[in-house]
């Protein structure tokens, strides 16, 4: 899913450049809300956390294995906003520090990943939160949901992009969307099943933590009646 | 993964020259490369002459720089697969029929690849990760960033062999996960590391507060950096600009 230089052209690469710095821009002053300068070693450590995670492979197939892109999770963790910039910093370090991701394909990277993945995650959340707060089976499947449609739909960012500035050599269109939307319609299910399974664990544990379920506090209820007069 | 494991400490001038000024040549350089049109073979090849040139400066023998290159292997695959699938005027190669256009987009994104790969690897090797942050902080990336990512570096590895801790009980406990369907204890696992590195996040809060983090990491003394450190450490990127431009003239 890291792209690498050379995918795209020069020109698309600047287009999609300027798109992730407005989409991060407003991340940033919708994280304004929840995060100010001194809770951001909160944001450093969910950074880390989405940087590990990532390191972990799961199997997909014998001898096929995905890592987690971290979008949905972040996004149903943390907020879209948080989420975003998490995934955001991430994306930047690994493509400065790592080599992973091309610089140039940075801007597409972080607009795929970053933004239409966690953004449509947390949309896909959102609108299902009712079933998300109604159960713990309802937030285990709407996690799943969110991550599937991510990947899916960050993928489907990547085949606009290569179908606006990428050099497929003749390659139909249609050939390329197809593997492309195919492999991650795979790679979606296993995300899917361990950001589910892992917004479940969190959720039976400090389930103030999950970003979705806020306002779902129940209002701390005083009882007449077992009064001594 | 270390976050250190792709830093070869240095004292050449390429390793004492002021971050900023290597981040803003890697990415000129990398914007070259990838605007290059793809038949200027000439063009890729004095590229990879350019960077020659600044391993040696840096003293990076390229059996270090090789085995870290792989990471674009997955892309590289792709590329292998387009000569055989791309559509247009076929020739025969090697007795084996090939789309010409299939085969051109293929070395496209095997050369701009390869020499992204490899300029982003001279720049991570010359630059410690905390110099680049650094660099960044002095391009004017917002405060913002800058903190969080800068705790991400400083955490990711706890938080990294924490997991590697997890695994390995996991492990020692007879895990042994094939399909995707035995994937409930890696994943109750991750859950597990998200409300352990939140709640040390909450501790690493307060405990700044408490020692008096105001928002910002303060840098003491910054050095001056003169027009001619500028154009000393432009000069890779001038140089792939002009390659560029000749090539845009020739052709």
């Amino acid at each position: 899913m890291h792209m690498s230089d050379g995918l795209l052209n020069a020109g698309t690469s600047v287009l999609f450049g300027a798109v992730a710095v407005i989409g991060v821009a407003v991340a940033m002053a919708g994280s304004r809300r929840d995060l100010d300068d001194r809770t951001a070693p909160l944001a450093g450590l969910v950074a880390a956390f989405v940087f590990a995670a990532q390191m972990l492979n799961f199997p997909v197939l014998p001898g096929v294995s995905g890592h987690l892109l971290g979008g949905a999770l972040a996004a149903i963790l943390v907020g879209p906003w948080v989420g975003a910039l998490c995934v955001t910093i991430v994306l930047v370090i690994q493509s400065l520090l790592f080599a992973d991701g091309g610089l140039t394909a940075l801007g597409a990277n972080v607009t795929n990943m970053a933004l239409i993945g966690t953004v449509v995650g947390y949309v896909v959340a959102v609108a299902l939160r009712g079933l998300a707060r109604r159960s713990r089976a309802g937030l285990v499947g709407v996690a799943f949901v969110a991550a599937f449609v991510n990947t899916v739909v960050a993928s489907a960012g990547f085949v606009l992009e290569f179908a606006i500035g990428g050099d497929a050599g003749g390659v139909s269109f249609g050939g390329v969307a197809g593997t492309v939307l195919g492999v991650h319609c795979l790679i979606g299910i296993g995300e899917g099943v361990i950001t589910a399974l892992t917004v479940g664990a969190v959720a039976s544990v400090r389930p103030d933590l999950v970003y979705l379920l806020r306002g779902n506090e129940k209002p701390l209820e005083i009882r007449e009646g077992a009064r001594h007069e | 993964m270390s976050a250190h494991a792709l830093h070869r400490p240095g004292d050449t001038s390429a390793h004492l020259l002021a971050p900023q000024i290597k981040i803003v040549s890697t990415f000129l350089f990398v914007v070259c490369v990838v605007a290059t049109p793809r038949t200027e073979f000439a063009a890729f090849g004095a590229y990879l002459v350019v960077l020659t040139g600044v391993w040696v400066i840096a003293r990076i023998p390229p059996r270090w720089l090789a085995p870290r290159a792989l990471i674009e292997v997955p892309f590289v695959a792709l590329a292998v697969l387009l000569p055989f699938v791309g559509g247009g005027t076929r020739t025969d190669m090697l007795g084996v029929s090939v789309s010409v256009d299939g085969a051109l987009a293929g070395w496209n994104i095997v050369a701009k690849g390869t020499l992204g790969v490899l300029a982003s690897l001279t720049l991570a090797a010359t630059t410690s990760p905390s110099e680049i942050l650094l660099g960044l902080q002095r391009l004017r990336v917002p405060k913002l960033i800058i903190t969080v990512a800068t705790l991400m570096l400083r955490y990711v590895e706890l938080i990294a062999a924490e997991a590697r801790r997890m695994r390995l009980a996991r492990i020692a406990r007879g895990h042994d996960p094939r399909f995707l369907w035995q994937v409930g204890a890696t994943a109750r696992g991750i859950g597990t590391l998200f409300v352990r590195t939140y709640e040390r996040g909450e501790r690493v809060h307060l405990a700044m507060l408490s020692r008096g983090w105001t928002g910002a990491m303060p840098e003491p003394n910054p050095p001056r950096v003169s027009t001619v450190d500028w154009l000393a450490g432009l000069v890779p990127a001038g140089l792939a600009a002009a390659m560029l431009v000749g090539a845009l003239w020739a052709g």
